[in-house]
């Protein structure tokens, strides 16, 4: 099969009038055959791709042009600038079941979402394919003799134990500027005070913030972070040099981010996109699944403390403008100390 | 006699009309049911709702003159906790938009702290808007806080479906029932008519008795006329009984004058024609009175038919009396007759209607064979009762006539020259089958006739 990568890092597309600023863009498959399957996702196309591959592999005459930018871009082409997409593929739980209770999304049924658990469809518009857990990512080199901490009393403990240690080289999520983050710790909230605790500490100890995952686990990588908070956990395992890292699913509770799909109501060929979703649930669940994720991140070893984000209206809640206000107020005067 | 002709039937006619009434039942049971469920459907969504929308009212909170909504996680998690809704809010303090869904619509017609409902197309779907307010009290005075929520229908949809399919069943068993029960009712209702029709066909020909048994006061009138008619039927036959008696008696006084004279002048006169035609005359005159005799006889036995009575009648003594009785005549012809079989027979029945007949079939038999002849009458037990065989060893019946000589009046081709009416057969049979036996009419393998009167045991 041939394919072809082509790399626009930062640009405005031609052809999309309105400006939504993707990050990265990649054509795959027979190109000029006619059927063309537009997916906007938040996914890096490395870790999507072997999604794509197996589609196409079934699919040989069928061109998929993959298009990735942020959620709040993603919000911003579906919702507010209304470009034609065939396929919505986000990590922000929050944002697609907007885009899906305002009715930015076609409803589709088929025997594979009719197979679905309860927690991976939501009405009949939002399909999970992944459940990647908030993890606490450790540097194992870095960590020495340390206890590796189990849940989040314990991490609490030990950063109160070894401040001098640890100021400055907590990481965890810019809440203001990471939709991912502030899902987690608005679902942290939810589930324990125990988060209001922990950010306290995580400010007193002079924490620092970022905008996304990667980032977090490559300041672990180069020792800048002891720890990193709240951290996809996927995208610390799929990395090739994972063994450097403990990788840490807190067992008090698990907060569980599912990615979602979504056929947009303006969808150019939903057909395309109702095969693609099929292809989509199938190898993603039941027995014989091969899941995007890592095969070692094995979910079932926390089971009892697994708290999937429930998709629905319920998610709406912290999107509120007066809500989040009063949230990241509170959050910033925990985190903000000096 | 020709077959009345069927128009329509009760029993359909009352089963149709039935049947009818309880399918508008069941489709009256069907809507009732279902606009009932949907009502309550309704209402419950709408308590939800208003559940939803009060919750959000009571996290406002205002903070130096600044109002802030905790809105709660529950508030919109809670209308998608059964079936998947898209789920839509606003809130306004009075017209001025402070979260939400700035379009959504609100329920009017708000007065005080009830909650109001409506339902409205939202987004492009159909949804229901429940809106809830209260007075508060900012910087500027005192205004309302407006929350509404909205749900879209898909769970009361399903929920409706399913209450819809209930309700079909409910009606659909319903009729079901109904018909059981018209079948039964429509049964039970035509059963007095099947019994008096049961009861009236069960009766002997003969039996005009007045139906006794009680009907329902509808089929009175009916009863009462029918039995009137029997009443009458009844009276005219016995008139007409009557009538034939006393004519036969008329008829049978005057003859017996006249032959007497007749003889007395046949016994004087020398003139061998006159003699001759005068024993003619004798004859015919007998001839008259024994028609007339058996006429008499026949009255009187359709009469003891109507109220046979019950006596206890010994079939040995019985026939050696009819055998004695009838010893002169038989005598007097040179006929030997008599009665074998030891065994006694008893059967209920009516004496005087049982010697009539046996009278009448030995009569036959010394009338229809020759002198020489021999007459037996044999009685015989079977398992299911007696047997009268009377035999003789005469000519017997006349071949291709045995079917209808026992018809009133019907007489055989060997009757011609001997007095007879025709009516001695007839007799015979009636009395037989008003006792519950049958009569056969058969010729010996030898020759001679044999008639044999079966008699059930009672
Ligand atoms: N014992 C008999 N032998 C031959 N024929 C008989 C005998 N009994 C009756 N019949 C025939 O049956 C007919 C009907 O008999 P019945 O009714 O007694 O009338 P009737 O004797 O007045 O003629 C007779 O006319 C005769 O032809
Ligand atoms: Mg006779």
């Amino acid at each position: 099969m041939r394919q072809f990568a082509l790399s626009f890092v930062l640009i405005f597309a031609a052809g999309w009038a309105a400006a939504f600023e993707i990050e990265n863009r990649a054509q795959f498959g027979a190109s000029g055959s006619g059927q063309v399957l537009r997916i906007i996702s938040t996914a890096d196309i490395g870790f999507f791709e072997p999604m794509i591959i197996s589609f196409l592999a079934e699919n040989p005459d069928t061109e998929i042009d993959y298009v990735v930018a942020s959620s709040t871009e993603m919000m911003r082409a579906i919702h507010d600038e209304g470009h034609a997409f065939d396929l919505a593929i986000s990590s922000a739980m929050d944002l697609q079941t907007k885009l899906a209770n305002d009715g930015k999304a076609q409803r589709y049924t088929s025997a594979a979402t009719q197979s679905l658990p309860d927690w991976a469809i939501w009405n009949d518009m939002l399909f999970a394919f992944t459940q990647e857990p908030a993890a606490i990512v450790v540097s194992k080199h870095a960590f020495g003799d340390l206890p590796l901490p189990r849940d989040r009393h314990e991490l609490i403990n030990l950063l109160r134990q070894h401040p001098d240690r640890f100021r400055g080289r907590v990481g965890t999520y810019d809440v203001r500027q990471s939709g991912l983050g502030y899902l987690f710790a608005t679902q942290d909230t939810r589930a324990s005070e125990t988060y209001w605790r922990l950010t306290e500490v995580f400010g007193a100890l002079e924490a620092k913030l970022y905008c996304c995952s990667s980032d977090m686990i490559e300041a672990v990588k180069t020792g800048e972070l002891l720890i990193a908070y709240n951290v996809l956990g996927s995208y610390a395992m799929n990395r090739e040099d994972r063994s450097d890292f403990a990788i840490i699913l807190p067992s008090d509770f698990t907060t569980v981010m599912l990615r979602t799909a979504m056929i947009p109501y303006n969808a150019p060929s939903p057909v395309l996109s109702g095969a693609f979703v099929d292809h989509l649930l199938r190898r993603s669940h039941g027995p014989e699944a091969q899941p995007l994720s890592h095969p070692d991140l094995d979910l079932s070893r926390v089971e009892a403390a697994l708290n999937r984000i429930r998709i629905g209206p319920g998610l709406l809640v912290f999107l509120d403008q007066l809500k989040k206000r009063a949230f990241l107020s509170e959050w910033e005067s925990a985190i903000l100390q000096n | 006699m020709s077959k009345p002709t069927a128009h329509g039937s009760i029993r359909r006619r009352l089963l149709l009309s039935l049947l009818a009434s309880a399918a508008v039942l069941a489709l009256v049971v069907y809507f009732v049911v279902q606009s009932v469920a949907r009502q309550v459907a309704q209402e419950s969504q709408d308590n939800v709702l208003a559940a939803s929308a009060l919750s959000i009212l009571d996290s406002a909170r205002f903070f130096d003159g600044e109002i802030s909504v905790d809105l709660p996680y529950s508030a919109l998690s809670m209308l998608d906790s059964i079936s998947d809704e898209r789920v839509f809010y606003a809130i306004r303090l009075e017209n001025e938009f402070l979260t939400g869904y700035v379009e959504l619509p609100e329920a009017n017609g708000l007065s005080g702290s009830v909650p109001a409902f409506r339902s409205a197309v939202f987004l492009g779907e159909e949804v229901r808007v429940a809106s809830v307010r209260r007075r508060v009290s900012t910087d500027i005075g005192q205004s309302f806080l407006q929350v509404s929520v909205a749900q879209t229908l898909s769970g009361q949809k399903q929920e409706l479906a399913s209450i819809s399919r209930r309700s079909m069943a409910i009606g659909a068993g319903f009729f079901l029932v109904s018909v059981l029960l018209a079948a039964l009712i429509a049964q039970s209702t035509i059963r007095p008519l099947d019994r008096l029709t049961a009861s009236v066909s069960r009766r002997g020909p003969k039996d005009l008795r007045p139906v006794a048994a009680p009907v329902p006061s509808e089929m009175v009138p009916l009863v009462a006329s029918l039995n009137s008619f029997m009443r009458r039927l009844q009276l005219s036959l016995m008139r007409s009984e009557d009538f034939i008696a006393e004519a036969a008696h008329r008829v049978r006084t005057p003859l017996a004058i006249v032959r007497t004279k007749a003889e007395i002048v046949q016994r004087n006169a020398d003139n061998p024609e006159t003699h001759a035609a005068l024993r003619e005359m004798i004859h015919a005159i007998d001839d008259s009175s024994r028609t007339a005799g058996q006429l008499l006889d026949h009255a009187m036995v359709t009469f003891r038919l109507d109220h046979l009575s019950q006596d206890k009648i010994s079939l040995r003594r019985l026939t050696r009396d009819a055998v004695d009785h009838l010893h002169p005549i038989s005598e007097l012809k040179d006929i030997e007759m008599e009665a074998v079989g030891t065994d006694d027979l008893i059967i209920q029945g009516d004496q005087i209607l049982m010697q009539n007949a046996l009278h009448n079939l030995l009569d036959n038999a010394l009338k229809y064979t020759p002198s020489g002849a021999r007459i037996v009458v044999t009685l015989l037990r079977h398992d299911d009762g007696a047997e009268i065989r009377i035999t003789d060893t005469g000519p017997g019946f006349p071949d291709g006539e045995m079917d209808h000589l026992t018809d009133r009046f019907a007489r055989g081709a060997n009757a011609e020259n001997v007095v007879g009416s025709g009516l001695g057969l007839t007799i015979v049979k009636e009395v037989v089958e008003a006792h519950g036996g049958q009569m056969h009419i058969t010729n010996n393998a030898g020759g001679g006739a044999c008639v044999s009167l079966h008699f059930p045991s009672s």
